[in-house]
């Protein structure tokens, strides 16, 4: 089943696409790390998947095939907005109380539990609670009602790096026992990093990367080598991004498949493999480079990173 | 949910979700607007029910009073509107403000606070659906804020109705500053004010600038209808009688008159006053400071064949009058309703 599935999505404000002939398929089970540029169109995408948004062309589909939106599209999915927004004046025993009304699927105890554990009160006031506490108690709203696609949108951005640990440590304890698959939008490369297993890279309101994490970090490398010969070297090679030193060059380069033998490293290069923030970045600094779908050739790659 | 779409046993754990569990919602969330409501509506009935005891009490002495063209009644009449009339008129006015600002302030937030704080981003995700839940808030809070209104102008209509009866008759029902006041087009007023300020939050997303634009348009609608719209909700009568229309005093609501000359047709107002000038009446001393004069204008007027004519509202329309106010306007305050839930159902968010 595939927990959110897209096919030629576009949403137009205005005469501006915010997002354009977006299709994906993002299988269950994962925790989908949602990344690009500001204004890349991130939030489009997620909130036309929760269906606060109707797409201008095409249509979004969540758990199996529910248009996004829909009553049942509705019931097992939740999403958290940026800055996690409350009812600032109920306090957080009413917030459960409001949740639980609107909801077909709630678990109370669950809820109650949760937020003792994490040492909000619930006569206080959510406006009076810290930032951190405010985002884990949207949170906390969002998995009580026990979805099957939790839709996390920047969820990071208000939070000090402490909270940030606590906050994903919380999603990924969701992800891990409640079989919960989890969306999420984030800047936050290196938090990203510890938690995602599925990448989807969107520049320009075009989604320019998406797969499993695994198969992008096997089919990407990074070729150190004199810097003389780096043009000579990226004419024969998937450059998806050059760096240039004075003495040396690293060129992140995407190879034919998860088999470093089909592309043998070029005498006197050395490769390394490449982390997830490295991978992301290139791509970021090259708006033009595509992992998926289908190849680019390498000149144009390397062209437009000059 | 079909179990086509979803394995079996996924959803048992799925419970119905009827519509009164929006009532504490809204009520949770609106309930400081509710009880500005009633304290505005409470502190005015108060006000309404002590000042409408002694009014009657003066009332019923004043009725009760014979023969009443006696000088002793005049004075007891004349004593009763001195006292009270004044009041009478000053409250009636200060109430043509309770329909907006109920509507203002309990109708603009609904959508407005939502979309200014960003909150709409967590209740229209949940499995309630947003058009549920914007019937559900707007019809709840319409209901109560109608009901309010209707009950609050119940008590009105008895506080005002010496002022309007035979042996006073100082205003009529139809008049401007106390109609909407009356009946049920205090409701249907409050109820178009409500529906102004939902429509005017949702389409422009913020608390104050919809409170303003609620007022506004509300004072446009209401200025509208009293001084054009309201006497022309069925033909009027038309008389030449000298004495005006039949009835009581002030009883029935003048709408225009005009002069006709002496081939019968319609002359305007130059013509009158050219004609005027030549009115010349004997003025006789009768008292210190008394004079009289021995003709009116509209008697030398009509000796040279010009008649007075009148158009005019009787009070006995005053209900079909009601009926037609009370009528357009739930069907206005219903088409922002039906138009606020149908844009919450498509806008872009």
């Amino acid at each position: 089943m595939n927990v959110i599935e897209t096919t030629g999505l576009g949403k137009r404000y205005r005469g501006t696409w915010a997002l354009r002939e977006c299709t994906l398929a993002v299988p269950e089970g994962h925790v989908v790390a949602l990344v690009g540029p500001n204004g890349a169109g991130k939030t489009t995408l997620l909130n036309m998947s929760v269906g606060l948004t109707a797409p201008t062309e095409g249509r979004a589909t969540v758990l199996g095939g529910q248009l996004a939106g829909s009553a049942a599209a509705l019931d097992g999915t939740a999403f958290v907005a940026q800055d996690a927004p409350l009812y600032k004046n109920l306090s957080a025993g009413d917030m459960l109380h409001l949740t639980r009304n609107v909801n077909r699927r709630w678990d109370q105890r669950y809820a109650e539990v949760r937020l003792a554990e994490l040492g909000i009160p619930l006569k206080k006031k959510a406006g009076k609670l810290s930032g951190g506490q405010q985002a884990q108690l949207a949170l906390t709203l969002a998995l009580a009602r026990r979805p099957r696609l939790i839709v996390l949108d920047e969820p990071l951005a208000m939070l000090d790096p402490l909270a940030r640990h606590d906050f994903m440590a919380s999603v990924m304890v969701a992800a891990a026992e409640d079989d919960v698959s989890v969306v999420l939008s984030s800047h936050a490369l290196a938090e990203l990093e510890r938690v995602a297993d599925y990448l989807i890279l969107l520049s320009g309101g075009r989604v320019q990367v998406t797969g499993e994490v695994d198969d992008l970090l096997a089919c990407h490398r990074v070729l150190t080598g004199p810097a003389a010969e780096a043009d000579d070297c990226a004419a024969r090679l998937r450059v998806v991004h050059a760096r240039r030193g004075e003495a040396q060059a690293h060129l992140l380069v995407r190879t034919s498949g998860a088999d470093p033998s089909v592309d043998p490293v070029p005498p006197g290069w050395e490769a390394h493999p490449v982390s997830l923030e490295e991978l992301v970045l290139a791509y970021l600094r090259a708006p033009g480079a595509a992992a998926l779908p289908g190849p680019v050739r390498a000149r144009d790659a390397e062209g437009v990173t000059r | 949910m079909t179990a086509l779409t979803v394995p079996v046993g996924q959803d048992r754990d799925l419970r119905p979700l009827p519509w009164r569990k929006m009532a504490w919602i809204t009520w949770r969330q609106h309930r400081i607007a509710l009880a500005g409501v009633a304290a505005l509506l409470g502190g005015g009935a108060v006000y309404l029910l002590i000042m409408g005891l002694s009014i009657h009490h003066s009332y019923a002495a004043l009725t009760a009073c014979h023969p009443a063209s006696s000088d002793a009644c005049g004075n007891l009449v004349g004593n009763f509107l001195s006292t009270y009339w004044m009041g009478a008129q000053i409250t009636s006015v200060l109430l043509q403000l309770v329909p907006v600002l109920i509507g203002a302030f309990v109708g603009a937030p609904v959508l407005a606070r939502e979309l200014e704080t960003g909150t709409f981003r967590f209740i229209w995700t949940q499995g309630f659906g947003r058009a549920r839940w914007a019937v559900a808030k707007l019809t709840l809070l319409a209901v109560a804020v109608t009901a309010a209104a209707g009950a609050f102008s119940v008590l009105y209509a008895w506080y005002i109705r010496p002022f309007l009866a035979a042996a006073v008759s100082q205003q009529s029902s139809l008049a401007g500053e106390i109609f909407d006041l009356k009946g049920i087009a205090f409701a249907a007023w409050t109820l178009a004010a409500f529906a102004i300020g939902a429509l005017a939050g949702l389409l422009i997303r913020r608390v104050v600038p919809a409170l303003a634009a609620t007022l506004a348009v509300y004072a446009g609608m209401a200025f509208a209808t009293t001084l054009f719209l309201r006497q022309h909700y069925l033909a009027p009568l038309v008389t030449n009688s000298p004495g005006g229309p039949p009835g009581n005093g002030n009883a029935a609501l003048p709408v225009s008159q005009w002069y006709t000359g002496p081939n019968g047709k319609p002359v305007s107002q130059a013509v009158i006053n050219h004609l005027l000038q030549g009115f010349n009446p004997t003025t006789t001393k009768v008292a210190p400071n008394a004079f009289q004069t021995n003709i009116s204008p509209q008697q030398y007027l009509a000796q040279h064949g010009y008649t007075l004519w009148m158009s005019y509202q009787p009070a006995s329309r005053f209900w079909p009058f009601q009926w037609i106010e009370g009528g357009w306007l739930l069907a206005i305050s219903l088409i922002l309703i039906a138009a606020t839930i149908w844009l919450v159902r498509r806008r872009a968010a």
